[in-house]
């Protein structure tokens, strides 16, 4: 009887979660958020059903009753998260909070299969994250002169990134975290943030080339200490955010080509530079030959998703547990592996998603420095799950970076929470001018590019 | 020109106060680009699910066997014609066990899967342990508490030609490798010594500590000088060097070939008198193809021998051995000679052999080796086909052809008439004796030749290690196994 439950849940929640993406892109068919209300009801009712069927595959075979105390645990707290966003902000944007959500659904869910340890730590870091950013889209549509800060940012965000290089062990080649007292922290993560609002406060209003140049330094700066510290990924996507708010920032095409032309100078030189980029590379070139050393990450995760399958192989199935830092950078290969393919793909299109509306928020904005912000947060977002993503599945060599509200890792979901706030904030502070309920017409007059005068 | 303007202008001004940065074309492009990227990290990721996982799971580093093992049931090998090769079993314990019904007589092709893996058992692992049956069925399955059975591998193996081979090599050492020159599929594949598949877990100390390497798939893995079968390659590169005009040469055999302070012996130091270019590769004349190549380029000689895959990766699915030559454009007249003859520290394996001799049967072109023709789910229904595929030319055509005539002149006049007498259709080869110690009585026996009633169709590899005359000891056990293909 166990065999069938784990046979049809797995099923039944490939088709949830297929159904949960397409209606992830039905929300862009309509204009405003009225018209979506059903589209996000039956989101919700989805992501509860694939938390629901993947425990009671996971209780099925373990029989054991944590899971079940588990289980309602997560489920509360999650439809905490969407209930308190909804009544402390009426006018938020729902996709945003579902797909925040069922990124965190997604997350525990295959936590809980590989530790049942690190799946609880992860949820109360989540709670925790979650209930200390959502004063963040308040303070975003309050206040009105973040720009004004803009050294009081490239010290911090300088400060943290040389307190790293300065202080931090080494951790498999790289330095990347602060421990103080019992806590680790990933200040890199952090500093993303922080390094968006400086390089907006610098090039929303400067269109010298003094101002150009200025951001070129700041932005040098970060790099420099995080290739210092060999935390390449994080590097990489600092570089490639910087390169989208100057293009932006410019309007020049010029400033995309330089960008493009130092990115592959950059990965020229890294690779002469240092040895672990090279192994990286070996690594990607040829896994299954160098699978004895530095092949041996990357051909256990691609043994998991081929041996997966379309399909998958069940939760609780496969053995996601021979894959190196499973948890953390690989979890994609786990997820692959036993809820398949098709689920991962899913995954794949509903960051996609996410990225969309963010972009869509970016381009609602007049103001050029909340404009400028909000693309520095989607470009950051969406490139990290790129970089994890493609580096797990062999597209891309891998540089070890999570999967942002999936993997497991603290400062990883707390700085994601606040990304998904910051942009919540933007969002909410962009509605505020246009505060009546939307009417029918509403969809009609966008339609026909009908400029409503008030 | 409008591009570079726009490039080349600088950024629009805007009077300050009513500065309005409307940078929504720009974010739409990164919107679009980023977009694109995704596009295509899907499409990759479904091109490895679909494409390449069913060859990168079978790794032996994947450990997943024991966890599939212990909720499947794992699939069956199969013949080409459907003999049942490997199955499994169930004891009176309920518990399973890996059956080989034919025994010996296929077991380093078939392989084992205890004990690591070996053979098909290996190659296709993950794919005996895949269940692709009807869903309906796996959920009766699920429920009754039964286990699925994996997929079946039907193999390109045929049961008459593996049967003679295996017979005809008897207790002799050796290997016995054949193709369909226009397809890849190989026909059969034998190994001897041999050993029980059944056996292995049993016998397992005994086995792997053979001195005589009895696991070792000598077809695929052994590496032997080629002998005189190594001419075929010589006189390949003198038609090159000649624009495949062979009737100019002559050459009077007096037993041996004296050269620059280096001295060629024929075979048992017979003299074979005054020879054209035919009969000295029908005869296997040392001291006239010591002559030959003496007389050859040596960097393109070097060059022909990398259009032959030698030193190179070869386009086979499963583990093999490099053929190695030391020939360069640095190589001593003395090295130049032995290579020339097959001798020297040239080294190759029975399946290369077979793979140059079916490009010469199939016009100069490799089809690429296969030993499985699709997978199968438990109710016969195809899951996957292995498509035929060229692997591309090797030999140019004319050339192929010339070799052709002078391989079957070697089995009309020359050394393999042993193969002359056959009915309903013809063999052509060239046989071997390669020294391969400082006694020069030692030799393995070679021959490798090729088949057909009107054009080539099949082609067949055979080495006795330590046989003697390839004429007298390799030939006879070849034309067994052609005839067990065309006499049915």
């Amino acid at each position: 009887m166990g065999r069938i439950i784990i046979e049809i849940s797995r099923y039944l929640m490939i088709i949830c979660m297929s159904i949960y993406t397409i209606q992830c892109f039905a929300v862009f068919r309509f204009g405003n958020e009225y018209d979506r209300k059903g589209i996000y009801l039956r989101q919700n009712f989805f992501m509860v059903l694939v938390h629901f069927l993947g425990f009671v595959s996971l209780y099925a075979q373990k029989s054991d009753i944590i899971y079940l105390r588990a289980y309602l645990i997560q489920q509360l707290g999650i439809l905490a998260i969407l209930a308190a966003y909804r009544l402390i902000y009426p006018r938020a944007n729902i996709l945003i909070i579902n797909n925040m959500c069922m990124l965190i659904t997604i997350g525990l869910l295959i936590l809980t299969r590989i530790s049942y340890n690190k799946a609880m730590r992860q949820f109360y870091i989540v709670i925790g994250s979650v209930v200390v950013t959502l004063i963040v889209p308040y303070i975003i549509s309050r206040i009105r002169f973040f720009e004004k800060f803009k050294w009081a940012y490239v010290a911090v965000g300088v400060g943290s990134l040389a307190a790293v290089l300065a202080f931090s062990r080494v951790i498999n080649g790289s330095k990347l975290n602060i421990h103080i007292a019992s806590y680790t922290f990933q200040p890199s993560e952090y500093v993303k943030i922080i390094f968006v609002f400086a390089i907006a406060a610098v090039l929303a209003h400067g269109h010298k080339l003094k101002d150009y140049l200025i951001s070129a330094a700041i932005a040098i700066v970060h790099v420099l200490l995080l290739v210092a510290s060999k935390d390449l990924g994080s590097a990489i996507i600092f570089f490639v955010v910087y390169f989208a708010m100057l293009y932006a920032a410019s309007r020049n095409v010029l400033y995309y080509l330089i960008g493009f032309l130092t990115g592959a100078a950059g990965a020229i030189a890294g690779y002469k530079l240092f040895r672990h980029v090279r192994v990286r590379v070996t690594a990607f070139l040829d896994p299954m030959g160098n699978i004895t050393d530095a092949g041996y990450q990357i051909a256990q995760s691609l043994f998991a998703i081929g041996t997966g399958g379309w399909l998958g192989m069940g939760i609780g199935q496969g053995a996601p547990d021979t894959i190196p830092v499973v948890a953390a950078d690989f979890i994609f290969a786990a997820i692959c592996e036993e809820l398949g393919v098709v689920f991962g793909m899913c995954l794949i299109l509903l960051c996609l998603s996410c990225f969309i509306m963010f972009m869509n928020i970016s381009m609602k904005f007049d103001d050029p420095f909340f404009k400028l912000v909000a693309l520095g947060l989607s470009v950051a977002y969406i490139f990290q799950v790129f970089l994890t993503i493609g580096g797990v599945i062999k597209f891309i060599p891998l540089t070890g970076v999570t999967l942002p509200l999936v993997s497991y890792g603290g400062t990883s979901v707390a700085v994601t929470c606040c990304v998904f706030a910051v942009i919540q904030g933007l969002y909410i502070s962009k509605g505020k001018d246009n505060t009546r309920t939307p009417v029918a017409s509403d969809f009609k007059t966008e339609q026909l590019g009908i400029v409503e005068l008030e | 020109m409008k591009i570079l303007q726009k490039i080349i202008s600088k950024p629009q001004k805007v009077k300050p106060g009513r500065r309005h940065v409307d940078s929504n074309r720009e974010i739409g492009v990164i919107t679009y680009l980023f977009l694109f990227l995704f596009l295509a990290m899907l499409v990759y990721l479904g091109y490895f699910t679909r494409v390449k996982a069913p060859d990168v799971i079978n790794s032996t580093y994947n450990k997943r066997q024991s966890l599939l093992e212990s909720r499947l049931i794992r699939g069956d090998i199969l013949s080409r014609e459907g003999n049942v090769l490997a199955t499994t079993l169930s004891d009176n314990d309920g518990g399973y066990y890996r059956s080989y019904p034919y025994r010996n007589t296929f077991a380093h092709i078939v392989g084992y899967s205890t004990h690591g893996v070996l053979g098909l058992e290996s190659m296709e692992n993950y794919t005996l342990l895949t269940c692709d049956g009807n869903i309906a069925d796996r959920i009766s399955n699920d429920l009754a508490g039964r286990k699925n059975h994996g997929d079946n591998v039907v193999s390109t193996l045929d049961t008459a030609m593996q049967e003679a081979a295996y017979d005809a090599m008897d207790e002799k050492k050796g290997a016995v490798v054949a193709m369909n020159v226009r397809t890849g599929e190989i026909l059969c594949v034998v190994s001897k010594p041999d050993f029980d598949p059944n056996e292995v877990i049993g016998r397992w100390d005994v086995l792997s500590e053979s001195e005589d390497s009895v696991l070792l798939n000598r077809a695929f893995l052994g590496s032997y000088p080629p002998g005189s079968t190594f001419k075929i390659v010589t006189a390949l590169e003198y038609l090159k060097e000649h624009g495949g005009n062979i009737s100019d040469y002559g050459f009077e055999c007096k037993g041996s070939f004296e050269y620059k302070g280096s001295i060629i012996n024929c075979y048992n130091e017979q003299s074979h008198g005054w020879m054209n270019f035919d009969d000295s590769f029908a005869n296997s004349c040392n001291s006239s193809f010591a002559n030959i190549s003496s007389q050859l380029d040596k960097k393109r000689f070097a060059d022909t021998l990398d259009e032959l895959l030698f030193g190179r990766d070869l386009p086979l699915p499963f583990k093999y051995s490099k053929a190695y030559s030391d020939l360069g454009v640095d190589s001593s007249t003395d090295e130049l000679l032995q290579t020339g003859i097959g001798q020297g520290k040239t080294l190759i394996s029975p399946i290369h052999m077979l793979m140059i001799t079916s490009a010469i049967a199939n016009d100069g072109i490799l089809m690429k080796p296969y030993v499985v023709s699709e997978i199968q789910n438990t109710d016969g229904g195809v899951i996957r086909k292995t498509r035929i595929r060229e692997y591309g030319r090797i030999i140019d055509e004319t050339y192929a052809a010339g070799l052709r005539k002078m391989m079957r002149e070697v089995v009309v006049n020359g050394t393999g008439r042993r193969a002359f007498d056959t009915q309903g259709y013809d063999i052509s080869g060239k046989t071997g004796s390669a020294e391969y110690s400082s006694n020069k009585s030692l030799s393995h026996a070679w021959f490798t030749g090729f088949a057909g009633t009107d054009e080539p169709e099949i082609a067949v590899t055979v080495i006795v290690e330590g046989g003697g005359s390839g004429g007298a000891v390799a030939v006879p056990i070849a034309k067994r196994v052609f005839d067990a293909y065309y006499n049915k």
